[in-house]
């Protein structure tokens, strides 16, 4: 029995990286400490009995399983035979693949998209527009003594983010942990981060950019009308002027103000109110990202093309215009002719007409688990699982970099999201002639790539 | 085995004393040889310039704030993006572009070495990682360490030798060049909100004083006997009346010498010299002090500086200097970006444009030039904009033409804003550079600051075979009356040779390269115990990672050069 420490939890963007998982004499995992009741899971589950261990190929109709080389031959011809692929995911895998990702979009001249567009895509669009005064999360454990929650529930989808970095957690200049600092919720539920709140303002569905806007107004002691968003005039004085009064406040917002109505105009008020604050104290703003490195996709992105997602490379070079060349609306206008889905399950998570557009197109799923994805694929290869199985980078929540551990060895045969990547880019090289091909391509049979199971589908998701 | 022979070049290399010789220079695998056999392939540089590769010792090309700035700004790749090619990746962006372009744009320059001039300690990672993916030229990183709260506890409790051993251990968890000080005490002050304008501004809380952070790290950096000296942002930048600041920074250091004094003559580079040589008392009578200042680094040859020469272009400014750049957003109004990064530092990212109708700006394009040109050894003032600060790198060429021109100067100044003639000396300074000068300015002088001088920035048997051609003929043509010419030679190599491997053949990238990453282990092998408990109690306390977790991994720098100062 050994026990790894200063694990890092591949869940969500919150990123702990002091989980300590027991792994016993035949390499099993059998335990861990530190870890939300999800990060637990997820290192508890990942050897599971049935885990899904083998490459499979759609043969009429149905996923039977293939060895290695023909599903990474199948994968490399439906990239090379697609005019317009779509490589879409990326956020629950390493930087490293992420690299290889881009070069390999590059290579076959498809869209690169990670799952920012179901997410913060909108905050991007407003970092954009008005930029972001934002800080790492050690920054709010030793100073902030004023936290906002907007549009957002950390107790249930951040699960430690609170008690680790922004409420609970003593700092600093912040000795008393809790007791220093005053939490505000704003959502237009009450969800249970609002419970506890000091104080919660519920806005009326859908106007959480009136309110904000009533906020800056009542920083520069403008005329309010009797109530704004259902909120009465004198609470959102009295809150303006707890912001304003704060020694370093920080506000966290989710999707509840990213993908409400307003999206990325929510954001771009969001920020400029934190950006209003700094007249009259230290005030910052951060994304509560979900995907434990979806962040980290759009930093390989940036650096590598200059954009951070939603690149297009049909014409050799990075274009870029979310809303046109984003994953979601490639699929609702039917452009796509291929895609390579991995480490993110857009058959679950997409809206029904671009989950239905992608089971219509050939499609390769790279995932360690079967997901709602990978049965209307037209190719499934299964990957080790990154920072259980596969180390490499990946980015918190507040952009911080840590390097993601490998427990244990991935089970026998299984690659890693990299190699998987990598070996595919390799042939698809080798396809369009680029590098002198020593291995003769496999011949495929030729078949009908990916019939339309999704309703099959629908039937086993739920 | 491969080898090169670059025959019949005009050679500039102010190291060994060859100022436009007629020389064959010799090359094995990656280092430049005494003579290679008959069957080395042999380029004819007869009728052009030879010089070693060009340095760049202060640009922010790699790491968190320049992908905020990619991010901030998606205009900048508007009319600026570049299709892949047989050897390159596709990319893009004018002032902060992306990684395989700033390879490219380098190389194609005559460059093959940019070191990244501020580093957060705590996403050091992520630097690297951009540094692993830029292409064909070898980079440092420098690592910010005039805010670390261990920094100003131990200069505040005067404990010397425990300093040293952090500055060490910072610079190994980090894989760092040097010791950089961005505004030090600033942007910590900057966590509330504030700042430290002047060098006897009290830290908040820390209450230690800026001067004291400087002269403090200025001594561990001896005391390590780093291969470069504490390299300063110093504090007030960018204001009105800011020299006097700078005059009292350079104060701090006067007489003092290196620990070594055979590998630099330095123990301070003042970083972007031009953005802290300012005049006047608002931007209404905003004027140029190039002249106290030039006067003053001409006084103190143990100090050198990168000028930060304004190109009068649109640009993105980004610096670890938060409290500026949050002043910059309220002039400008302009989009603003900021990253305070906990028990360390702080950042910010503006855009900028720099306008030739607006007087500012045009005053400013000429104290950069004016401090370039009154400062009396080239191999004190190095060429850079602080990239893209003061305006993007692949300008160098543009300004070399001016530094060699004094028409090409008058020509520019002409068409600015009619107070700047009035505020600025630039018009009655006729000096020019010649090709040596340049020579000093971006390969000798940047090498030998660098503590490099040896290895890197000359031509001599031993060195790195970094080599940049270019197709100027200095016998026939005249730089003083060609700006055009100039500019256009410098912008596009006939080769750059890069570690023995031909990189670029006229302006076309031909090779993927051999890129390294050059950091320095000031370690000794040993830590003090004492010390490494302060380490980890900040770590259990109040930094958001585990101390296991922060070092950056060897797998980071898998192409490292590391450096092992030595330490009598």
């Amino acid at each position: 029995m050994r026990t790894a420490t200063d694990v890092v939890c591949p869940f969500c963007g919150t990123l702990c990286d002091d989980i300590e998982v027991d792994v016993d004499d035949a390499e099993k995992i059998c335990a861990t400490r530190n870890a939300c009741i999800i990060g637990d899971n997820k290192f508890m589950t990942a050897q599971a009995p049935d885990r899904h261990l083998h490459p499979r190929i759609r043969r009429g109709g149905e996923l039977v399983e293939s060895t290695m080389d023909e599903a990474i031959n199948k994968a490399a011809e439906i990239l090379v035979n697609a005019k317009h692929p779509l490589l879409y995911g990326w956020s629950s895998t390493h930087c490293e693949a992420q690299e290889a990702g881009m070069a390999l979009a590059e290579g076959v001249g498809g869209t690169m998209d990670n799952t920012s567009v179901c997410c913060h895509g909108p905050s991007v669009l407003a970092i954009h527009t008005v930029g972001i005064s934002s800080c790492t999360l050690g920054e709010i454990i030793n100073r902030a003594d004023i936290v906002l929650y907007w549009g957002c529930n950390p107790v249930n989808a951040h699960p430690r983010h609170m008690s680790r970095y922004s409420l609970y957690k003593r700092g600093f200049f912040t000795e008393r942990g809790k007791s220093d600092r005053t939490e505000i919720v704003i959502d237009v539920r009450r969800t249970e981060t609002a419970q506890k709140a000091d104080i919660f303002l519920q806005p009326e569905q859908g106007r959480d950019y009136e309110l904000m806007n009533a906020l800056r107004v009542a920083f520069r002691g403008g005329p309010l009308p009797e109530s704004v968003a259902g909120i009465p005039r004198a609470e959102i004085e009295k809150v303006a002027q707890m912001l304003k009064d704060g020694r370093f406040g920080i506000l966290f917002f989710g999707m509840g103000l990213t993908m409400t109505r307003g999206k990325h105009r929510n954001i771009d008020i969001a920020i400029s109110l934190t950006a209003d604050l700094n007249t009259y104290t230290k005030f910052l703003i951060m994304a509560m990202r979900g995907h434990y490195n979806v962040a980290g996709a759009d930093q390989v992105s940036l650096w590598e093309c200059g954009f951070p997602y939603a690149v297009d490379f049909a014409r050799g070079f990075p274009r870029y215009n979310p809303g046109e060349s984003s994953a979601t609306d490639i699929l609702a206008r039917k452009e796509a002719d291929a895609a390579l889905i991995i480490a993110a399950d857009p058959g679950a998570h997409f809206p029904i007409d671009m989950v239905r557009t992608l089971a219509s197109i050939p499609m390769i799923a790279i995932d360690p688990h079967v997901t709602p994805t990978t049965e209307i694929a037209s190719v499934h290869i299964p990957s080790a699982i990154v920072g259980i199985e596969d180390a490499g980078s990946a980015y918190r929540m507040d952009n911080v970099p840590i390097r993601m551990r490998k427990v244990v060895e991935p089970p026998e045969g299984v690659l890693t999201d990299q190699e998987i990547i990598e070996r595919i880019h390799r042939r698809v090289m080798e396809l369009q002639g680029l590098e002198v091909p020593e291995v003769t391509a496999v011949k495929e049979p030729a078949e009908a790539l990916a019939p339309s199971a999704f309703d099959d589908i629908l039937q086993r998701a739920t | 085995m491969s080898e090169i022979l670059v025959k019949n070049g005009y050679v500039y290399d102010p190291k060994n004393g060859v100022n436009g010789d007629v020389m064959d220079i010799a090359i094995r695998d990656d280092k430049i040889v005494d003579a290679v056999s008959p069957t080395a392939k042999v380029i004819d540089a007869s009728g052009k310039v030879v010089m070693a590769g060009g340095i760049d010792i202060h640009a922010h090309i790699a790491g968190p704030k320049v992908n905020v700035g990619r991010n901030m700004r998606p205009e900048d790749k508007l009319f600026n993006t570049s299709k892949r090619g047989k050897m390159t990746r596709s990319g893009g962006g004018f002032s902060v572009p992306s990684v395989f372009e700033t390879g490219y744009v380098y190389s194609r320059m005559g460059y093959t070495q940019a070191n990244e001039a501020a580093m957060p300690p705590l996403l050091a990672r992520h630097t690297h990682e951009e540094m692993a993916d830029t292409p064909l030229i070898d980079q440092s990183a420098y690592t910010l360490l005039g805010n670390n709260w261990l920094v100003m506890e131990y200069i505040k409790r005067g404990e010397k030798d425990k300093l040293n051993a952090f500055v060490a251990w910072m610079l190994h968890a980090t894989k760092g060049y040097c010791v950089k000080l961005v505004n030090p005490g600033g942007s910590e002050a900057w966590g509330w909100g504030m700042n430290c304008v002047n060098i006897s501004d009290p830290v908040p809380y820390f209450d230690v004083m800026p001067s004291e952070i400087i002269s403090g790290l200025a001594e561990a950096n001896e005391a390590l006997n780093l291969p470069t000296s504490i390299h300063l942002h110093a504090n007030n930048l960018g204001h009105p009346g800011n020299y006097q600041t700078t005059l009292d920074s350079i104060k701090l250091l006067e007489g003092v010498l290196p620990r070594d004094g055979k590998i630099r003559d330095q123990v301070i580079n003042f970083a972007h010299m031009q953005f802290h040589s300012y005049g006047g008392t608002t931007w209404k009578d905003f004027e140029t002090e190039a002249q106290p200042i030039a006067d003053s680094i001409n006084k103190n040859k143990n100090m050198t500086v990168d000028v930060g020469f304004v190109t009068l272009d649109e640009t993105t400014t980004m610096t670890a200097d938060g409290p500026m750049e949050y002043y910059l957003h309220n002039t400008n109004h302009l989009k603003w970006a900021n990253a305070d990064i906990e028990l360390e530092t702080a950042a910010g990212v503006v855009p900028y444009i720099y306008s030739p109708k607006i007087s500012v700006c045009g005053i400013q394009w000429a104290i950069g030039l004016e401090l370039a040109l009154l400062i009396d050894d080239p191999m004190q003032a190095f060429i850079t904009t602080d990239h893209p600060n003061a305006g993007p790198f692949r300008r160098y060429p543009r300004i070399i033409s001016w530094l060699m021109s004094n028409q090409a100067r008058l020509d520019r100044l002409e068409t600015l804003h009619k107070v700047v003639p009035d505020r600025v000396a630039i018009g009655g300074i006729s000096r020019v550079f010649d090709f040596y000068d340049i020579a000093k300015m971006t390969r000798a002088g940047p090498a030998r600051a660098l503590g490099l001088g040896d290895m890197k920035g000359h031509l001599g048997v031993g060195a790195d075979a970094d080599v940049a051609i270019y197709n100027y003929n200095p016998k026939t043509m005249d730089p003083t009356t060609d700006p055009a010419g100039i500019e256009k030679t410098f912008k596009n190599t006939a080769y750059t040779i890069k570690g023995g491997d031909i990189v670029v053949i006229d302006g076309e990238v031909v090779s993927k390269g051999n890129k390294r990453t050059i950091w320095v282990d000031a370690t000794n092998g040993s830590m003090d115990p004492a010390v490494l408990d302060d380490i980890e109690k900040k770590f259990v306390r109040f930094y958001s990672v585990t101390m296991n977790n922060y070092p950056v991994q060897d797998e980071y720098v898998a192409r490292g050069l590391v450096v092992k100062p030595e330490v009598a």
